[in-house]
């Protein structure tokens, strides 16, 4: 078992045997977490700090969890209520934040690459929580998780990520993950929503979503965001709905035992139907919750035994 | 005023494309003699009566110096960023010996006022040449054309909104009608501004991978369609400041052609990065129009070599350290380069893909040309603006020892061959390298 990364900030520098490690892991953690007693050592006496550039009340809450479960002291800091609007540089808030020596910090930002930026100046472990529409690592490999446990395996599966493609980092993680797993990926949506050079990450692209998910058996919804929704991006709600929202008639072109996924909060009637994402035989939407804990756990745990084998630094 | 003899040095003549070696005397500012082999000198300078002093090349590279159009200096607004004095000793130090200034300063050079200050500021401070331009619309918004009779009477060169593109064509028409009967020069940023709106990169597999916001190359060519439709209409003068993707080039060899009045040049990093060099979020390396793609890249040196871009700048961008140690997308574009350009652009020529006579042709002739002055030459007669430089000298970049006031270049740490031994300016030699 090897996993010798400083931090966690992409699926992209993840070779497939730590993606291994991490659900390995995570597997004992779902087991620990249903425990009535469920609190642990693994972090104690270790700072965790969740700085949250952006709204997010799921991810946080998971992270937050996770943390407390291992025995972490865990503070959260909602960044856009605070020195972000007084004007101060990210850099600075980094710097401030690591002369409180926390000894992991997890962080959402609205742009992509800001994580790393910030990772490069402090001395702790960091943990992206969503960069932009760069990547959001720990939902990747919950979703690799969820998709393990209910398939018996994460390889030569075929697999339907549906929907706003371009401005999703839950796309973009997924993707590099179930390709480095080796599984076959379809990306449905309009083409307003698919980024330019997708073709070139050995994906197939549909724009048509009962083509799309012939035979699969996995079907991952993204959210689409109101935003997107009025007539800059796609018509209009409703017909986005009729054209790319999950139905069962639509679900009916995918395996008969393909499961349903989708990464929260869901826009019920926009991009999936109410019944069926609360169908308990195909909808494993649920436990992709549950898997968010017990990843957090599993990532924050191997970060906290590399931050452990290294001796203490002093910041340059 | 003092004579100087250049000898020993291989002559670059972008003019006739021809490097032979020789010497030129330098007397009163101007280049009197030209000379190469079979001239005994120590006659010709009895005959003449003259004692110059003498500067062995040692068989180093004499070339016009170079003509950067398009160079920010931080005045007035942001001399912290660079200042007259430092931008000037940066362009000495790179050989570059007329600096033409951009007009998107703080506040923007749109008054003849604003510029009678820049022009000053540049006279107490910069030992090279400076020729400013002018913005072409008040304010730089694309409402209303500046005075553009009083301000070529005060000097202006060019007129130019830089990267802010005058989206209203009315105004950019008339401006443009105003300005041809005017003769002015126009230069443009050819870019669709719809649609390059928030684009920090271009778009593709690598900005998709890196989740950045992009724009399609294909916005430059809408662009500058645009602008040569406008061309066509108004008969303007017409410079497209940076050309940096294959497919505009077909649109600009038609309005060439068509014996239309326009030139095009493109930018030092153009020629020599691509989009990659990004990598990780490297913001040194975002520059305006973004990088392009590799295939973008060679189709651009290739033009250059085939004359259809007929300029090359550096855009010197001084930026400093608190405005691009940002995320990407926020972090400020640009990027300095009058004290790199030569050593970075003589990549080209150590890997074979451009000549020395073709580099100095986009440097130092032509831009010279199109904006009527009498540099950029090497040739009886011509202003001794001049530099030396050994080509091969290898060298490690250093971004704290450059001489600008902002430190960021994408080359720092690289390793390049090409060092200036000396510049002259008018005659007076104002850097020894």
């Amino acid at each position: 078992m090897r996993f010798d990364h400083r931090h966690l900030l992409g699926i992209e520098p993840l070779r497939p045997d730590e993606i291994t490690t991490i659900l390995d892991l995570s597997d004992q953690y779902v087991d620990f977490n249903r425990r009535r007693d469920k609190h642990a050592n693994a972090l104690a006496g270790l700072t965790q700090i969740n700085m949250f550039f952006e709204n997010s009340t799921r991810t946080q809450a998971s992270f937050e969890l996770a943390g407390k479960r291992l025995g972490a002291d865990v503070m959260n800091m909602s960044m856009q209520a605070s020195s972000i609007k007084k004007g101060e540089t990210l850099i600075d808030t980094a710097m401030t934040l690591n002369a409180m020596h926390p000894d992991l910090l997890v962080v959402r930002h609205p742009h992509s690459g800001a994580v790393d930026l910030l990772a490069q100046k402090v001395n702790c472990a960091v943990l992206n929580a969503g960069d932009g529409r760069h990547e959001h690592p720990t939902q990747a490999l919950l979703d690799a998780l969820t998709i393990r446990r209910a398939k018996g395996r994460l390889h030569r599966l075929s697999i339907a990520i549906c929907g706003d493609i371009a401005h999703s980092r839950v796309a973009r993680s997924n993707l590099l993950l179930l390709h480095k797993m080796e599984n076959r990926i379809r990306l449905i949506g309009p083409s307003t929503l698919m980024p330019a050079g997708i073709d070139a990450f050995g994906v197939e692209i549909f724009d048509d979503m009962r083509e799309g998910l012939k035979g699969v058996d996995v079907v991952m919804m993204l959210r689409l965001q109101k935003e997107r929704m009025d007539g800059g991006f796609i018509p209009s709600e409703r017909e986005y709905y009729h054209r790319y929202g999950l139905d069962a008639d639509k679900l009916s072109y995918a395996k008969e035992d393909a499961i349903v996924m989708h990464p929260g909060p869901m826009n019920r009637g926009v991009e999936i139907d109410g019944t069926l994402a609360d169908d308990i035989n195909r909808s494993v939407i649920q436990d992709q919750v549950e898997m968010g804990v017990a990843v957090r756990m599993a990532a924050m745990d191997l970060l906290a035994r590399n931050l452990r084998a290294r001796p203490t630094e002093v910041i340059a | 005023m003092t004579t100087t003899l250049i000898h020993n040095a291989r002559l670059i003549d972008p003019e006739a494309g021809t490097i032979t070696p020789g010497a030129v005397l330098v007397e009163a500012g101007k280049i009197t003699e030209v000379l190469t082999q079979g001239i005994d000198i120590e006659d010709m300078f009895r005959a003449r009566n003259i004692s110059p002093d003498r500067v062995d090349a040692g068989n180093a590279f004499l070339a016009p110096g170079i003509v950067d159009i398009g160079v920010k200096v931080g005045e007035p607004g942001e001399r912290h960023k660079e200042s007259y004095g430092s931008a000037g000793q940066a362009a000495a130090a790179g050989g570059v010996t007329t600096m033409v200034t951009r007009p998107d300063t703080l506040p923007c050079i749109d008054t003849p006022e604003a510029l009678e200050f820049i022009r000053r500021r540049a006279m107490e401070e910069a030992p090279v040449n400076v020729l400013p331009m002018a913005a072409l619309t008040k304010g730089r918004q694309g409402r209303e054309m500046t005075e553009i009779g009083f301000l070529m009477d005060a000097g202006a060169v060019a007129f130019t909104d830089c990267t802010h593109v005058v989206s209203d064509t009315k105004v950019l028409s008339r401006a443009m009608t105003y300005a041809r009967s005017l003769g002015a020069l126009i230069i443009a940023h050819p870019q669709d501004p719809g649609l390059s709106k928030g684009a920090s990169v271009t778009s593709g597999k690598f900005a998709t991978l890196r989740g950045l916001p992009a724009v399609s190359p294909m916005a430059e060519r809408m662009g500058l369609d645009r602008d040569i439709a406008l061309i066509e209409m108004t008969g303007v003068r017409y410079h497209a400041d940076k050309i940096t993707t294959a497919r505009a080039l077909p649109a600009l060899e038609r309005a060439k052609a068509n014996g239309f009045d326009v030139t095009a040049g493109t930018s030092m990093h153009h020629l020599t990065l691509n989009e990659l060099d990004v990598a990780d979020y490297r913001t040194f390396f975002k520059v305006t129009p973004p990088l392009r793609s590799e295939e973008d890249r060679q189709a651009i040196v290739e033009a250059v070599r085939s004359g259809l871009i007929d300029i090359i700048g550096s855009y010197h961008s001084p930026q400093d350290e608190e405005s691009k140690r940002l995320p990407f997308e926020e972090a400020a574009s640009g990027a300095v380069g009058l004290e790199t350009m030569l050593p970075v652009l003589l990549r080209l020529y150590h890997g074979g893909e451009l000549e020395l006579t073709t580099l100095f042709r986009a440097l130092s002739y032509n831009p010279a040309r199109r904006l009527g002055l009498d540099c950029g030459r090497i040739a009886k007669g011509a202003p001794a603006d001049l530099v030396l430089f050994d080509a091969d000298k290898p060298i490690v970049l250093d971004r704290f020892k450059l001489r600008s006031k902002s430190k960021n270049t994408p080359f720092d740490g690289a390793r390049l061959q090409g060092r200036v031994l000396g510049t002259w300016v008018g005659g007076r030699r104002v850097f020894e390298g």
